[in-house]
């Protein structure tokens, strides 16, 4: 008979099966397109548009110049492209460090007080004279022909935003391994949600915008600390679309440590709850589309799933071993082994261990999937298995702290 | 602003395809319960004829030696009968009906087995080493659940030990007699070794004195299992 937590199990056990069943159709629907991007990149657009890309730095002194030789390799045409750097009042060697590019015509350079990240964005928006604008993080590289393949998508008149596809910096060690995992899989999603033009993050590296969207919308948000969820959803709310490039690859450096792993993770969390509470009113309404009807209510019932599902877990987990402890407890430590280990009859064939099975296929369909997509290869390497041994144990504690600290008020911080 | 486009026919799609995978999962779930059953069906049915032949020889043999009759005659499935309807009660919960016919049933062959048992012991002029158990699924019985674990780690030390484990709210009439026989308490859980009752949590020690033959059996070999409840 199944019980209550049975019961909320299935209950997301289905919303989340139908999650997976929808964003396979909508990838079996559009796989020749997502083939066909490298073939358009090759084409070439007729004209190539003004870029300015922005890199914020506060306190970057050692990765900042890699970020600015990342950009300076772009394949793209050297008189339409510049680089703005604001540094957001560092107190360590990235102004001097960044002296060595004073000569270079592409680069302009500004230093202002400290005020945060949105505010380094909003000081290089305003000296703003090209036709599309981006930001690099500077932790983050670029491919050299990501900018062109953004480009193709800005052909489109109606595309007001392109975001493009976030890999890992040389990733090492299981932490890394299982981040890196996590980023194909975003390439993935964000890619169905561009066929469902519900993209809902232009993500902090490299996502590039028409002029027009801070001109007709205002700037950056201070945001929760996650302003590049908020201007996705602020264009998403009056009708701009944004469509991923996932070839257009941008490589940023992962959190090598748990505790940092957690901090990054508690923040996005937090400001996408914040955000999807600000923007509440997108949910349920037909006109945003899939994204109000459907991607951000799955993304927030999510939350709750993995939130109950560990909860559960974790409670069974307490009472087997609380019952091992009454075994050891009445009869001591004993080393039979059972009889039956090897009877068909003690496979489990409830529901639950049947659904959870088709489940966890699909997540690994979809797994191989994005890194067929991201690293034009099918394999089942270590990355895999850290990720199906790690995430389950990790995400649920960030999830959890983030939901804690929306709910308590208490703020998250940048680093 | 022009509306977004709505991949309605693409949730309807996924829906179904959900619901087809949900069934599909149901069907496959029940048909393995179903053969489980029947699993557990065909153990009692060899139980029962297990029995059955062996107090068909043994009325056969009524005049005969003991040493025709060897503890080896008893059913060697009881152990196997208990493991797979533990399990199951797990798997499908105690209220279900299937479970709670199972275990009517297996309560009647454990007392068709303890009979025969005390049978052969008198004929052998041996001391019945058997244990009867009585437990409770409520909530009442805190120290059942420990018990349990004793009694399987005892009969697994004992092989040639047999304990009967009996629900003591179980609808089976022959269960109820054997409690009003042996006067038990409703104190459970409650033990019975050579017709004197304990009641409350007894560690494997305890059992051990209250049964001192246990000691000749240590070492000895076996084929017969036997069985334990919680």
């Amino acid at each position: 008979m199944p019980d209550i937590t049975n019961i909320i199990t299935y209950i997301f056990l289905f919303a989340s099966l139908n999650f997976e069943v929808f964003l396979l159709i909508i990838y079996f629907e559009n796989r020749l397109d997502i083939k066909d991007e490298g073939r358009r990149m090759m084409l070439g657009v007729k004209k190539y548009p003004s870029v300015t890309i922005i890199v914020p730095c506060w306190n970057e002194e050692t990765t900042v110049s890699k970020t600015i030789h990342s950009l300076l390799s772009l394949d793209y045409p050297k008189n339409k492209l510049k680089i703005l750097i604001v540094d957001d009042g560092s107190t360590d060697k990235t102004w001097n460090n960044i002296q060595k590019f004073k000569n270079n015509p592409q680069i302009e350079m500004y230093s202002k007080e400290n005020g945060g990240k949105y505010t380094a964005l909003n000081f290089g928006l305003e000296k703003l004279s090209t036709d599309l604008v981006g930001c690099l993080d500077s932790d983050s590289y670029v491919d050299k022909d990501a900018l062109k393949y953004i480009v193709t998508y800005f052909q489109d008149k109606e595309i007001m935003a392109v975001a493009p596809s976030v890999k890992l910096w040389k990733p090492s060690g299981p932490l890394q391994m299982m981040q890196k995992v996590e980023y194909s899989f975003g390439i993935f999603t964000r890619k169905m949600f561009h066929y469902l033009q519900a993209v809902y993050i232009t993500p902090g590296p490299f996502s590039i915008f028409r002029k027009k969207v801070f001109e007709q919308l205002g700037g950056y948000k201070h945001a929760h600390n996650t302003e590049d969820i908020e201007i996705a959803l602020r264009m998403q709310k009056n009708g701009y679309k944004i469509a991923h490039a996932h070839n257009a690859m941008v490589y940023t450096v992962a959190p090598r440590k748990v505790r940092k792993l957690l901090k990054q993770r508690v923040r996005w969390s937090y400001g996408f709850i914040k955000n999807a509470q600000d923007y509440k009113e997108l949910f349920f309404k037909k006109e945003y589309g899939n994204l109000g009807l459907f991607i951000l209510p799955m993304a927030s019932i999510s939350i709750i799933s993995v939130l109950s599902i560990t909860t559960i877990s974790i409670f069974n987990i307490m009472r087997a071993l609380f019952n091992m402890y009454e075994r050891v407890r009445a009869v001591g430590f004993s080393f039979h082994l059972p009889q039956w280990s090897m009877d068909w009859f003690y496979i489990n064939t409830e529901l639950i261990a049947i659904i959870g099975i088709v489940a966890t296929l699909g997540t690994l369909s979809m797994i191989l999937i994005s890194k067929k997509m991201s690293e034009k290869k099918l394999d089942i390497g270590m990355d895999l298995i850290y990720f199906l041994l790690l995430y389950m144990f990790i995400a649920p504690v960030w999830i959890g702290k983030s939901v804690y600290n929306a709910l308590t008020g208490t703020k998250s911080s940048w680093r | 602003m022009e509306p977004k486009k709505l991949s309605s026919k693409k949730y309807l799609y996924s829906f179904i395809i959900t619901v087809i995978i949900f069934a599909t999962a149901i069907f496959i779930s029940n048909y393995f319960g179903q053969k489980k059953l029947e699993e557990i069906r065909n153990i009692q049915d060899k139980i029962s004829i297990d029995i059955l032949s062996s107090e068909t020889q043994f009325s056969l043999l009524e005049e005969s030696s003991c040493k025709d009759i060897g503890t080896g005659t008893l059913s060697a499935e009881l152990g196997n009968l208990e493991n797979k309807l533990t399990y199951t009660e797990s798997e499908r919960g105690a209220n279900d009906p299937e479970v709670r016919t199972l275990k009517q049933y297996y309560s009647l062959l454990e007392i068709k087995d303890y009979l025969l048992m005390n049978k052969i012991s008198e004929k052998c002029k041996k001391t019945p080493l058997s244990i009867i158990y009585f437990y409770s699924d409520n909530e009442n019985c805190p120290d059942c659940e420990k018990e349990g674990y004793v009694l399987t780690s005892l009969r697994e030390t004992y092989p040639d030990l047999r304990v009967y484990s009996f629900d003591y709210n179980i609808d089976v009439s022959a269960v109820k007699t054997l409690i009003s026989i042996n006067k038990v308490k409703n104190e459970l859980p409650a033990i019975i070794i050579k017709d004197v009752p304990y009641y409350g949590f007894k560690s494997v020690e305890d059992l051990e004195k209250a049964l001192p033959e246990l000691q000749t059996l240590k070492n000895a070999s076996s084929t017969t299992a036997t069985s334990t409840r919680k």
